[in-house]
């Protein structure tokens, strides 16, 4: 058994104390560790990603208690490539926080962010849906501080709005998980998707209210609507490097519904059909309009930009909903490109308003350093939007072959162009107020002089960009592997086996003792 | 002993609706508040519900209470204690700092929170 999985949650656990107590005065220390720490992060994370590259399942069973008695960690490739993700976000995250100072504008941001992190790859790597709740509370907790680091009356309130409604999520997937404990007596996923297929055709009121409970949960933290009013106020309102890392965590709720809803209650299961035809895949097209809508009606550039992850969300969860084997692999493929397209963007917004007094979008006389802004913002809009030639376009049309044959067809097709168009035309309204406008206006002679932004800043920010750009040049390859998820996922077989009779402490024959 | 229990989830999740659609923060708290006990003690009635029953395996016994939804429960009250008092705690920073409690965005301009309802 290999102890290599559990590191992604326990590194970042020991870290996040130890620079709570021993760095608690000394900036440079908390982000050399901070960053030694993701570095770190991103070996192991890649490490396990090739080890299950071939299709093996890694299994941890924490205290070597068998499931389903125990808590067990399970590494297969759609959770190792999302740990991938999320330590790579981080570091040009943290590369960001640390050249533009946000990191010390409050206190504790190195030890917030390593919770969050140990939060996120906990949900990614767990076998045990309780468990999950439990790292999901871990990620919110530590969202919650970062969201309001550095304080301010706005980023308090907003805070304020996006706790009350994490608290209520919450309490829905308690909800959940009791009826689901209540009706199969156990709460791991492998055990979970055997149980769920033995339960009479008379006697599915209750699993179907907690597959129905869910859902709800889970595409409350994927902001699908109508259950996404928390994003736009707390994404705009918190500090830009935080906001960049949230753009994973509305992929866990993504990541939850796949994992979920292709292992315990598929789409053959007769239980839940019409689960996502029905109910997800409606909902979906109608954020991918609303989100783009937002594009376009927004009046300021932060929440233009948590208006397109609504939007980004929507395509990713309408890839989801076709829920057939390309349309997952589209959907993986998407949610890589739209983590890295929204950090970016979020990112960019922050850069624009080190130059600016504040995000309005509304004509401002130019500063030193825009060109280098306009630039890399004009390269995210086009990633954002979906043209040609980044990763975004060849994500859509990845969704749009996916859907091609199935009966929405139509729909699909229809709001996916058409929101893309809308989106086009708000980045492109945005970008040309923000910075070709802003050579009409005349700079004032006796203003303060704004700073420029730090150089890690646009480090950070062209690494992303970089990132995108080897997206779009391996999409070849990255597509064939999502397709290979999208294989493992629809055949879990494998997966059940190894949880299931993987021996633990007490199932070992008596002799060994 | 049923009904009792299932009376007493429905009653504090209505309650707690109720108070969680409310405008101002301090009702949302408490309605919340009560939205997870009631969760707490639905959680604790998915073992079924039995009395005086043994949790673990004992000679001559029929009847067993399931432990696991004690844990959970005991999980679940610890995790929402904690954030309850976090969100009490930003709360109050946000009503300090604007001297304002409305949980909803006020529209631009009338940031004073001029209407009285709730």
């Amino acid at each position: 058994m290999t102890h290599w999985i559990v590191a992604p949650v326990v590194l970042p656990a020991l870290l996040a104390p130890f620079i709570v107590l021993a760095a608690r005065y000394h900036i440079g220390i908390q982000r050399a560790f901070s960053v030694a720490g993701v570095l770190a992060l991103i070996a192991i994370a890649a490490g396990l990603a090739w080890q299950v590259s071939a299709g093996t399942i890694l299994l941890y069973q924490l205290g070597d208690w068998a499931a389903p008695f125990g808590i067990v960690l399970v590494g297969d490739r759609l959770s190792t490539l999302m740990v991938l993700l999320t330590s790579v976000l981080a570091l040009f995250v943290l590369l960001y926080a640390i050249g533009s100072g946000w990191d010390d504008r409050g206190r504790h941001f190195h030890a917030l962010f390593q919770f969050q992190l140990m939060g996120i790859m906990g949900a990614f790597l767990t076998g045990d849906l309780f468990n999950l709740f439990v790292f999901f509370e871990v990620l919110l907790i530590a969202s919650y501080g970062l969201m309001i680091h550095a304080g301010g009356n706005a980023r308090l309130r907003a805070g304020v709005q996006y706790v009350l409604f994490n608290l209520i999520g919450s309490t829905l997937f308690l909800f959940a998980l009791g009826s689901i404990y209540a009706e199969t007596g156990t709460l791991n996923m492998a055990d979970l998707a055997q149980r769920a297929k033995l339960i009479g055709a008379e006697e599915t009121a209750g699993i179907r209210v907690a597959a129905v409970l869910l859902l709800l949960v889970f595409a409350i933290k994927a902001a699908t609507v109508p259950l996404h009013f928390w994003l736009p106020s707390s994404y705009a309102e918190a500090p830009a490097p935080v906001a960049a890392l949230f753009a994973i965590m509305t992929k866990v709720g993504a990541y939850a519904i796949i994992r979920v809803y292709s292992m315990i209650f598929p789409p053959e299961l007769e239980v839940t059909s019409g689960l996502h035809d029905v109910w997800l895949l409606p909902a979906a097209l109608v954020s991918l309009a609303i989100g783009m809508a937002g594009v376009l009606a927004a009046r300021k550039l932060d929440r233009l930009v948590a208006f397109s992850i609504i939007g980004s969300m929507g395509m990713v969860m309408v890839a989801i909903a076709l829920f057939n084997p390309p349309g997952i692999a589209a959907a993986l493929y998407y949610i890589v490109h739209s983590t890295l397209a929204g950090a970016t963007l979020f990112l960019i917004s922050d850069l624009v308003r080190t130059g600016r007094a504040n995000l309005e979008l509304l004509p401002q006389a130019p500063v030193a350093g825009t060109a280098l802004t306009a630039g890399l913002f004009f390269t995210g809009a086009i990633a954002m939007a979906g043209l040609p030639p980044l990763s975004g376009f060849l994500g859509k049309l990845l969704v749009l072959e996916a859907a091609y044959g199935t009966d929405l067809v139509v729909w699909i097709w229809a709001v996916v162009l058409g929101s893309s168009l809308i989106s086009i035309l708000g980045f492109a309204r945005a970008g040309s107020v923000l910075f070709w406008k802003a050579h009409s206006v005349e700079p004032q002679a006796d203003g303060p002089a704004l700073p420029r932004p730090a150089v890690l800043s646009y480090v950070a920010v062209g690494g992303l960009i970089s990132l995108l750009a080897a997206h779009t040049v391996f999409a070849g390859q990255v597509h064939g592997y999502t397709t290979n998820i999208a294989a493992q996922l629809f055949a879990p077989e494998p997966y059940i086996a190894t949880v299931l009779d993987t021996p633990g402490k007490l199932s070992k024959p008596k002799e060994e003792y | 002993m049923e009904l009792l229990v299932a009376s007493a989830i429905g009653v504090m999740t209505a309650a707690g609706l109720y108070l969680v659609l409310r405008l101002r923060t301090f009702p949302v708290i408490l309605g919340i508040s009560l939205l997870t006990y009631a969760v707490n003690v639905f959680l604790f009635a998915s073992g079924r519900l039995t009395t005086g029953a043994p949790p673990v395996l004992r000679d001559g016994m029929t009847v067993y209470a399931d432990p696991l939804p004690q844990a959970l429960v005991l999980t679940a009250i610890v995790i929402s204690f904690g954030m309850t008092a976090v969100v009490v705690m930003i709360g109050l920073g946000a009503f300090l700092g604007s001297n304002d409690d409305h949980v909803d965005d006020q529209p631009d301009g009338e940031e004073d929170g001029a209407e009285s309802t709730s």
